[in-house]
């Protein structure tokens, strides 16, 4: 393995002036940004502040427009991931770039010299991951795994280069605060041996509790570099995002009113080999509640929701109940009908259609349960073009939501901002009842606080609220009882002031003991 | 010769070209690259390859035209998807037409002709087992590649970094893409490679099967070829298994036929498209080695963002 030049102490990266335009829009403008050898640097932003651009750029993935990028004093051009990776660089991205078709080993052998055999990369990869505190079982198929457990080949794969820079992109978005945990031990024995870390971010606590500096950017532009240590969250949050978030308010004191939405013994089979099978679950959310779900993605949530919403109905029509009413056999329209609103994980391609603009996706959405309001015609059902785009500006101030033009592209939106429309959609119909997964997965800091402050207040109006989240801060501020999904089985809800992060992280985990050496036990 | 060996000789001469169609088409799928066109290239192959036998007297000229026009096929092929970026589905729809319009110009001149037929090759002490020789080891060249071609695909998909490569770009070319994989050369790597056996396959049709010319005589092997890579799961042994019981069933039924068992010919002649799809479900019923198997990116396009 390549060893680098004697670098005990000094600079390890300098970015100056760092540019990259997309047509006429700087995604990053004149970035400036050291890093030294053996810290861990932070690099904090919203949505859409060029932080990924950035990275991009630094490992090759992307050419810059203009600027310089000097590596242990030298000045290079990152042409490629692979020559990032001969200079030292390595990357852990946060959306995996692993293949789900192959093994772990295979998976590491990609990105690894031509000359070692499989063998030896299986080897070398057990070694590193002991060593690391990171067990994996280099023969099980990717797809098989959990995200933490991907995550760990990701951290594999990239120290296996033997790099002096490592970059993670959002690491502990999927992770349990134990898993968490662990890999801030990973992180700060790395930074022990001489290694940099660059740690991309938007959790405030962590990056302080982690961090020795921090660099961060907004729109594109570096507001601020600082030791993270010195700084408050609230004044970190405003280098981020510009003027201070607004704080959520969750109201105690929501009166709570009859049962509204309510799964009883609700079993689903696992529709694919990859999908988690349903257990018994069994949960009440009553008017003025916010019954939040925790855990750790791939637990069942994406199946609780398709059994909830009606996307896929389940066969017995009692396990399901919607206003008192059994529609477990229901479609999603007919629950939609009865005074329920859904919005579902994945922005594009499930809850929106990225190429459509947003007043069709309002059609799209809304044609059966307001058919009366936006179809006109009969049988014909003709859209009714003004009505439409009435509603969908009534939507976009209601939530803030920043677009380009009258009725733009969904696509066109930021994350942030087509979030705030999606939510905004349902909400502007009042529903009685709103189950949301992932309400806020990769939004901005303003955008999320918005959105989680309209969940509390639809609440508060005498709605029931079903939030199926994996972020514990947003669990936090919106929930008044929360319950924990693991392995398809639901726990009982505990009223959110009773429940500590700790006991949380232990139902995440513990209840389908999923510790140490969970890699092996998934050897075929 | 026993009747047997008669009906084995032709089951194999039968399944040859699906064998080898399959085997290609299933290499430019595992690299994420639907090429529909393999009927078109299959009858380019065929053309060229009796056409070059015709001009030049050797037909291993004509196996080496026939490979080399499949190829040229699936290059414009390439250059239309990977390089273009057309539309997979409709450009290999367009492929399967064009072969089969251009073969027949091609092939007008020597309609009827008297082929020249590849001659098989016997292979020393082999050949000389009782039943089994003069099946396996007395047979003509193109049998030898197609076993050959089809094990060495398998130990290129599951043994070498390259055949990993590949199959990372068919499961999540962006990810490829991320870890220096060339995409694009790979996926024109595997689609001349699918094109090539195309190409041979043809050259089979009319050198070895029917040593003739006849219009469209590819007969919509290169379909069958196209399911028989998709109920194989993408896997080449699979593949081979697929091809033979689909090439027993078809000349079974043409025996019945002509014995005259009283069933009706038209169920007789569907026999082979059922038998074979039910024991490749049967044989592929494992969903999740299926998943792992099926290159997920499979007919998207790719385009690098720069």
């Amino acid at each position: 393995m390549p060893v680098k030049g004697q670098i005990a102490s000094g600079r390890l990266l300098a970015v100056s002036n760092l540019t990259k335009l997309f047509g006429s829009f700087a995604a990053c403008n004149a970035i400036n940004l050291q890093i030294e050898s053996g810290e861990i640097h932070a690099l904090l932003g919203e949505n859409g502040a060029g932080k990924s651009t950035l990275v991009k750029m630094l490992f090759g993935v992307l050419a810059p427009t203009a600027g310089e990028i000097s590596w242990m004093g030298d000045n290079v051009r990152i042409t490629s991931p692979g020559e990032a990776r001969k200079l030292g660089i390595g990357m852990v991205f946060q959306h995996f770039s692993l293949f789900e078709a192959l093994t772990v080993a295979e998976n590491i052998a990609l990105s690894m010299d031509r000359s070692i055999s499989l063998a030896r990369v299986a080897e070398e990869a057990s070694r590193l991951s002991r060593v690391y505190g990171l067990p994996l079982d280099p023969n099980a198929h990717v797809a098989d795994l959990s995200v933490g457990e991907r995550q760990r080949i990701e951290i594999v794969r990239a120290l296996l280069q033997n790099p002096q820079l490592i970059i993670l992109d959002e690491p502990t978005s999927v992770l349990t605060p134990q898993e968490a945990d662990r890999l801030f031990e990973t992180l700060l024995k790395l930074k022990a041996e001489g290694r940099s870390v660059l740690y991309i971010s938007h959790r405030l606590e962590e990056v302080q509790r982690l961090c020795d500096r921090a660099t961060v950017l907004r729109h594109g532009k570096v507001t601020g570099a600082c030791d993270p240590r010195a700084e408050t969250p609230a004044s970190l949050a405003r280098m981020m995002v510009g003027n201070d978030v607004a704080v959520v308010t969750p109201e105690g004191t929501n009166t709570k009113g009859d049962v509204q939405l309510e799964a009883r013994h609700l079993s689903v089979a696992a529709r694919t080999p990859f999908a988690v099978s349903l257990k018994d679950v069994s949960l009440k959310v009553r008017a003025g509640e916010v019954l939040a779900i925790a855990g750790v993605a791939g637990n069942g949530q994406s199946e609780l929701f398709d059994a909830l919403s009606g996307e896929y109905p389940v066969s017995d029509d009692n396990a399901v109940q919607i206003r008192q009413k059994p529609v477990g056999t229901r479609n999603i329209n007919a629950r939609r009908l009865m005074g329920a609103g859904f919005v579902p994980e994945e922005r594009h391609g499930h809850a929106a259609v990225s190429s459509l603009s947003l007043s069709d996706n309002l059609v799209l959405a809304r044609n059966q349960s307001d058919r009366r309001v936006f179809l006109g015609g009969g049988f014909l059902k003709i859209i009714r073009q003004g009505a439409i785009k009435a509603a969908a500006k009534r939507i976009s101030e209601a939530m803030d939501v920043r677009k380009s033009g009258e009725d733009p592209p969904a696509g066109s939106l930021s994350g942030g901002n087509l979030q705030k429309f999606i939510v905004g959609r349902e909400l502007d119909r009042q529903p009685a009842v709103l189950v949301v997964n992932q309400p806020t997965w990769g939004v901005d800091a303003g955008a999320a606080s918005r959105i989680r402050q309209a969940l509390v207040d639809l609440a508060k109006a005498g709605s029931a609220v079903l939030v199926i989240s994996q972020d514990l801060d947003e669990i936090f501020e919106v929930a008044t009882e929360i319950a924990v999904i693991s392995e398809g089985r639901l726990s009982d809800p505990y009223p959110a002031r009773e429940l500590s992060r700790e006991k949380i992280g232990l139902l995440m985990g513990g209840m389908h003991g999923k510790t140490e050496g969970a890699g092996a036990e998934h050897a075929h | 010769m026993g009747i047997v060996e008669a009906i084995l000789l032709s089951v194999i001469t039968a399944a040859t070209p699906l064998v080898l169609a399959a085997a290609g088409e299933l290499v430019a799928e595992r690299s994420g690259v639907l090429n529909l066109g393999v009927e078109g290239m299959m009858i380019m192959g065929a053309v060229c390859a009796f056409a070059a036998t015709q001009l030049s007297g050797s037909p291993y000229i004509g196996v080496l035209a026939g490979v080399a026009a499949g190829a040229l096929s699936s290059l414009l092929f390439g250059f239309l998807t990977l390089t273009l970026v057309a539309n997979q589905v409709a450009t290999g729809l367009a492929l399967t037409l064009l072969g089969l319009g251009v073969s027949g110009m091609l092939g007008e001149s020597f309609l009827g002709m008297q082929g020249i037929k590849l001659q098989p090759i016997a292979i020393p002490v082999l050949s000389q087992i009782p039943f089994l020789g003069p099946l396996l080891f007395r047979q003509d060249a193109i049998f030898y590649l197609s076993m050959a071609i089809v094990a060495g695909i398998h130990w290129f998909l599951f043994r070498t970094r390259s055949g990993l490569k590949l199959r990372a770009v068919g499961d999540s070319h962006g990810s490829a893409h991320a870890l220096g994989v060339d995409v694009i050369r790979t996926r024109y790597m595997a689609v001349l490679f699918g094109g090539a056996c195309a190409g041979l396959a043809g050259a089979q049709l009319s050198l070895v099967y029917t040593p003739q010319w006849v219009e469209n005589m590819s007969a919509g092997r290169g379909w069958i070829a196209l399911a028989l890579v998709v109920f194989a799961s993408w896997r080449p042994w699979r593949v081979v298994a697929g091809g033979y019981l689909f090439g027993a069933v078809s000349i079974s039924q043409l025996h019945a036929q002509a014995f005259g068992i009283g069933i009706p010919s038209q169920f007789l002649s569907s026999l082979p498209y059922v038998a074979t799809i039910v024991v490749l479900i049967l044989i592929s019923h494992n969903r999740r080695m299926t998943l792992i198997n099926t290159p997920a990116s499979l007919g998207k396009p790719f385009v690098p963002d720069r």
